[in-house]
């Protein structure tokens, strides 16, 4: 079972390599076949992942390179599996979303591989290696394939991320000065009683939290993201929303939380602060836009501050209470499902808008429940999934996270719940603007959802409803490894 | 059957749901079968309700619920619960039999509009989604249903989708209740965490029992108030009752659905179900959070009837009715009349349906004509519309005897009598009842009585499969009034979980007379003023300022947009403002920083470490390039800062060995 991991990372660069040589017409062909091998390993790693263990299982370790303490080691506990199975969902759909060229697919595929790496390395040169391995793709398929701006957008996006990376690289390096080990697990036995030094730790603190704000993003480290995402074609805005967004938060549990227990806690208001600040000022500038892709990435930060916002809660306050920190928790770890899905599936529908119209602008459309029934009925489920309808999986999570939050931080999440009246003034917007009114001539000619289309957002819809009506099958994969967080942090 | 039915309860609200999903999937042409699914659905969800209904008679305190399981999470269950008791149980019947009239009704109503499927899918849902709020033993899976009663209200007001007015309306009506219901969000949270459970009832440890209650404390109160913020947007309470009168550019039935039997009855029932937590520590039935229902009822109630009285639209005028009556009960709960408010809650339920499809059979004959000006004289044309319209006009207004409203708001004032705090409420309640037979009247002469202007001249009796809802409602307004005589309080008395005997001495009460009087003078006085109807209304003639004043709702929508949403709408542009230019400026500021380290270090590249190699020193430069965009291929950007990393990592490495 042990190379089941190393299996899910390198069909995804076999996959590339076949495509690259594959005949012009079938390379996206070849690029579905490996999502499906990858969909199947993934299910086999779901199906043999013991989640009544907390720790670390089916291990792989191998010695790399021994003098600077790099080792291949991969494992996985809940959280990444939670990640991986959000891969191998969000890879093929936007895949599928998107009708492109060998050059695209080529390159979907590598960040996929860099993706799975990130989610699974246990070590940090490793995994460096890896996070830094989806920025390139990233960074190409933004800047050939983008849309209006893309040499802009994308440098930016590169700029941004990559100074974030080298001042993490440096953080690490000190660490390692001081600790010898690049080894997640050993350093986070340091952390307890510091990992560094008075103001080396400061410093080392700082950069990681910088690279990772940066990736997340959290205000005011996130204006590269409209930008990315605007310019960005359709397949790959849904990645980066999807999974490329959570490699922030999942950096955040797996090195912060652990390596820097007590500066993290010492910053808890400032952090609690610029989250509730990503929540409530990114969803009123979603509110000021009138481009739908550019609103759409905005909500995706608020979506992420309430991420954000449930983990600084649990880490800000002393003694936590263990029911509150497992209720933020668990609730954060729903929430990266449930956001990755749905903001995948919301580019998806702005995509197939943009595809019928030639334009995406809030007043570019009117009346389109008259001409395309079908296509603002799913929409809808997807918007009303994103501001946390009951019923459908974004209510569940941020339930979650506010009970827990509220409990260990009442005032700033009081404050925050004004992100979820906001939200809904955006989407409730946005509707009225498509959907309703007399049908804007311009509209007049528009298809419905096709067949194929519909086949496309058939299971994240009903992964949306799935995980909002019942969503234990997802709580199971996590529940033990949240729960040795909550004892490992009290 | 008692058992079976409370182990089963779910299946009150799983027949209407299933049947609203089957229909969602019939193809628009299906009419027959979509309005049959929805209408069995109702009847069965009805049956179902009247054998909960039942058991519930047989000891006072009667009170079944099973608990489940939703989720684990880390090491905790989250449970929730159906629940069974009189409460439950009076308002399952009311919601299904009132639904199934207004269903039946909008075979006819809707005969002709193209998303007739479409329309009873979300009516059915909407039936499913009030019976889960009625139903349910969890606070969560009461705000669950709630949130969806808020979302099928949202689709059946903008229903006629084409018209911009219907879209915003849903949107006002969706948007207001949830700025309430965040209120509601939150008390929700603070009493999960103070007492370690959402369920009402579970053996003991619920949120509703001594163990729960004993938990929450000096909270109690700001729990009770912030719940109650949930009850103010749904129940269409001062301030935020401004999206209810919008509400009514839904169709008729929609209307009738929302102000009788779901929708705004949400917010007086939550009140009800979690009234422990509002009289936790009352001293002679008076806490804070009471006494803040009190008068946000008066106002409410007050205000309401006085707009009212200055509207054209036929349905507005029953829109502000309703807001007026809902603030009464919630007068009536606060005062610590709780089965009095309850009793109301039902009553109301049957008339204000009556009076709704009432209006809608009027609109329909008149060929969607809504303007009361241009009405008249129906009476005739109209004799089933106008007889059943009659009937529900008296009860609203509170004629005593036959008519069930009068019964009830008799016990209301008669509470508020007993408040210690202050004599204030029974009076303005009693200047309610004025208001409220005034502007009955005032509807009823303009409409029915006088001569026919306008489309009236056309009007014709609406079909069969409208009036007979009509008649079942009528005689449902009536029966009723039999069930609330004080000569046989049995329901008042099942209600407050106690027996009750028949007296029939207890039939006239002093209050009785008193209210008589005051409704006799109500009417007297509207057809004095209104005795002839015409283009201009008494009021706008003697008092123009103030007929303007109140004809606008008070101006509050023009004062929350210039306030409130103007300032919102500010904070949404000034966050994409300092979005675009100020944190970004700032980030790029840092960038300008780097840019120029970026030349230091190409100079030090230049003349120390490697002077030959140009290609990569210009790379350095266009880092910094990028801030002041000499550059063109950023592709060197990259490089240029690949070539820092790598030769700050190589002096790191060599001073390391």
């Amino acid at each position: 079972m042990a190379h089941l991991i190393t299996g899910l990372i390198f069909i995804p660069i076999l996959g590339a390599l076949f495509v690259s040589v594959a005949p012009r017409d079938y390379g996206r062909a070849v690029a579905l076949g490996s999502n499906l091998m990858t969909v199947l390993v993934a299910l086999a790693l779901w199906r043999y992942f013991d989640p009544a263990t907390a720790g670390l299982q089916m291990i792989t370790r191998q010695p790399w390179i021994p003098n600077i303490g790099a080792e291949y080691f991969l494992g996985i506990d809940g959280l990444s599996l939670l990640l991986v199975l959000l891969t191998s969902v969000v890879f093929p759909f936007a895949l599928l979303a998107q009708r492109a060229g060998r050059g695209f697919c080529a390159l979907m595929l590598v960040m996929q591989a860099a993706l799975y790496g990130t989610f699974t390395a246990q070590n940090f040169i490793l995994w460096f290696l890896f996070y830094e391995m989806s920025l390139i793709p990233a960074f190409l398929l933004i800047k050939v394939w983008g849309g209006e701006n893309r040499d802009r957008a994308a440098t930016k996006f590169f700029l941004y991320t990559f100074l974030g990376s080298v001042a993490m690289l440096l953080s690490f390096l000190a660490i390692y000065l001081v600790r010898g080990t690049f080894d997640f697990a050993a350093l986070a036995a340091f952390g307890k009683s510091g990992l560094l030094p008075g103001k080396l730790g400061w410093l080392a603190f700082a950069g990681i939290f910088l690279g990772l704000a940066v990736k997340v993003p959290l205000f005011p480290f996130h204006t590269w993201l409209p930008d990315a995402y605007e310019a960005a074609p359709t397949g790959a805005a849904m990645v980066l929303t999807g999974v490329l967004s959570k490699m922030g938060v999942y950096g955040f549990m797996r090195l912060l939380l652990p390596l820097f227990p007590n500066e993290i806690k010492i910053m808890g208001p400032a952090l609690l602060a610029l989250a509730v600040c990503s929540i409530v000022f990114a969803s009123l500038a979603a509110w000021g836009q009138s481009d739908l892709k550019r609103m759409v990435a905005y909500l995706s930060i608020n979506h992420l501050g309430y991420c954000m916002l449930g983990l600084f809660a649990v880490t800000a306050t002393t003694a936590v209470p263990p029911r509150e920190a497992q209720a933020a928790l668990s609730g954060v770890f729903l929430q990266i499902f449930n956001h990755g899905i749905t903001a995948a599936a919301l580019f998806y529908f702005v995509g197939l808008l943009e595809q019928r119209r030639g334009l995406r602008g809030l007043n570019d459309f009117g009346g389109l429940m008259q001409r395309t029934p079908l296509l603002c009925g799913w929409m809808s489920v997807a918007m009303f999934s994103s501001l946390g309808l009951p019923g459908l999986n974004g209510f569940v999570g941020e339930f979650l996270i506010f009970k827990g939050s509220f409990a260990l931080a009442a005032g700033y999440t009081a404050v925050a719940v004004l992100g979820l009246l906001i939200t809904a003034i955006v989407f409730l917007r946005a509707m009225q603007a498509l959907f309703s009114g007399p049908l804007d001539e311009s509209c007049r000619e528009l298809p419905d959802l096709r067949l194929g289309e519909k086949w496309i957002v058939l299971p994240v819809t009903l992964l949306m409803f799935g995980v909002g009506i019942s969503p234990q099958f997802i709580l199971t994969i996590f529940n033990s490894t949240v729960t040795q967080m909550v004892r490992l942090l009290g | 059957m008692s058992n079976w039915i409370g182990a089963h309860l779910w299946l009150i609200l799983a027949v209407p749901l299933a049947g609203s999903l089957v229909i969602l999937s019939l193809t628009n042409s299906r009419r027959t079968a979509a309005a049959a699914l929805a209408i069995v659905g109702q009847v069965l969800a009805f049956v179902l309700s009247l054998g909960a209904f039942l058991p519930t008679l047989q000891a006072p305190g009667y009170r079944v619920f099973t608990n489940f399981t939703w989720f684990t999470f880390g090491e905790q269950t989250l449970r929730l619960g159906f629940l069974l008791d009189p409460l439950t149980a009076v308002m399952l019947v009311m919601i299904t039999l009132v639904s199934l009239c207004i269903f039946v009704f909008s075979v006819g109503y809707m005969a002709s509009d193209k998303n007739f499927t479409r329309f009873f899918a979300y009516l059915s849902f909407f039936s499913a989604a009030m019976l889960g709020v009625v139903l349910a033993n969890s606070l969560l899976l009461l705000f669950v249903c709630w949130e969806l009663v808020g979302l099928a209200s949202y689709l059946l007001i903008g229903f006629w989708i084409k018209r911009p007015s219907a879209a915003a309306a849903a949107k006002k009506a969706f948007i207001i209740t949830r700025i309430g219901d965040l209120g509601f969000f939150l008390g929700m949270l603070w009493l999960y965490g103070q007492s370690g459970t959402l369920l009402f009832y579970d053996g003991g440890n619920g949120a509703l029992e001594s163990h729960g209650l004993l938990s929450l404390g000096a909270s109690a109160t700001f729990i009770a108030l912030l719940l109650f913020c949930g009850a103010v947007g749904k129940s269409g309470q001062f301030p935020l009752h401004v999206w209810l009168p919008d509400a009514m550019e839904g169709p008729t039935p929609v209307s009738a659905l929302i102000h009788a039997a779901t929708m705004v009855a949400a917010g007086i029932f939550l009140v009800a179900r979690v009234y422990p937590l509002f009289s936790l520590g009352a001293i002679a039935g008076v806490t804070p959070s009471l006494t803040v229902v009190v008068w946000i009822g008066v106002v409410t109630a007050l205000i309401s009837a006085l707009i009212a009285l200055a509207q054209w639209d036929i349905k507005r005028i029953l829109a502000y009715s309703t807001v007026s009556q809902l603030g009464l009960m919630m007068v009536s709960l606060g005062v610590g009349g709780v089965v009095a408010g309850i009793m109301h809650l039902l009553a109301h339920g049957f008339f204000k349906a009556l009076l709704f499809l009432g209006s809608g059979s009027v609109i329909h004959g008149c060929h969607e004509e809504q303007d009361i000006r241009k009405m008249g004289g129906l009476r005739g044309r109209m004799p089933v519309t106008f007889l059943t319209y009659a009937i529900g006009m008296m009860a609203l207004s509170g004629v005593p005897l036959f008519f069930s409203g009068a019964w009830t708001k008799e016990e209301i004032l008669h509470a508020t009598l007993q408040w210690p705090v202050s004599r204030a409420p029974h009076f303005l309640m009693l200047a309610g009842v004025v208001l409220t037979a005034l502007y009955m009247t005032r509807q009823m002469i303009y409409v029915f009585f006088g001569h026919p202007r306008g489309s009236a001249e056309h009007a014709h009796e609406s079909p069969p499969v409208m009036t007979a809802p009509l008649i079942v409602l009528a005689v449902c307004v009536i029966a009723f009034s039999v069930m609330l005589t004080p000569a046989w309080p049995w329901l008042f008395r099942y209600l407050a979980g106690a027996t009750a005997s028949f007296a029939f001495s207890q039939l006239i009460q002093p209050g009785l007379f008193i209210a008589l009087a005051l409704v006799v003078l109500g009417i007297a006085l509207g057809v004095l003023i209104y005795r002839r109807p015409g283009e201009l209304d008494p009021m706008e003639q003697s008092l123009p300022a103030l007929f303007r004043f109140l004809q606008h709702g008070m101006w509050l929508d023009e004062l929350y947009d210039r306030t409130v949403l103007a300032f919102a709408r500010g904070a949404a542009r000034t966050s994409d403002w300092l979005d675009r230019y100020f944190w970004d400026g700032l980030v790029r500021g840092f960038g300008a920083l780097g840019s120029s380290l970026g030349s230091f270090t190409k100079g030090f590249d230049e003349r120390a470490i490697n002077a030959g190699a140009n290609d990569a020193a210009a790379a350095a430069r266009d880092l910094g390039g990028l801030i002041s965009r000499r550059h063109s291929g950023q592709i060197q950007t990259y490089l240029g800062v690949v070539a820092v990393g790598m030769l700050a990592l190589l002096l790191l490495y060599a001073w390391l060995t």
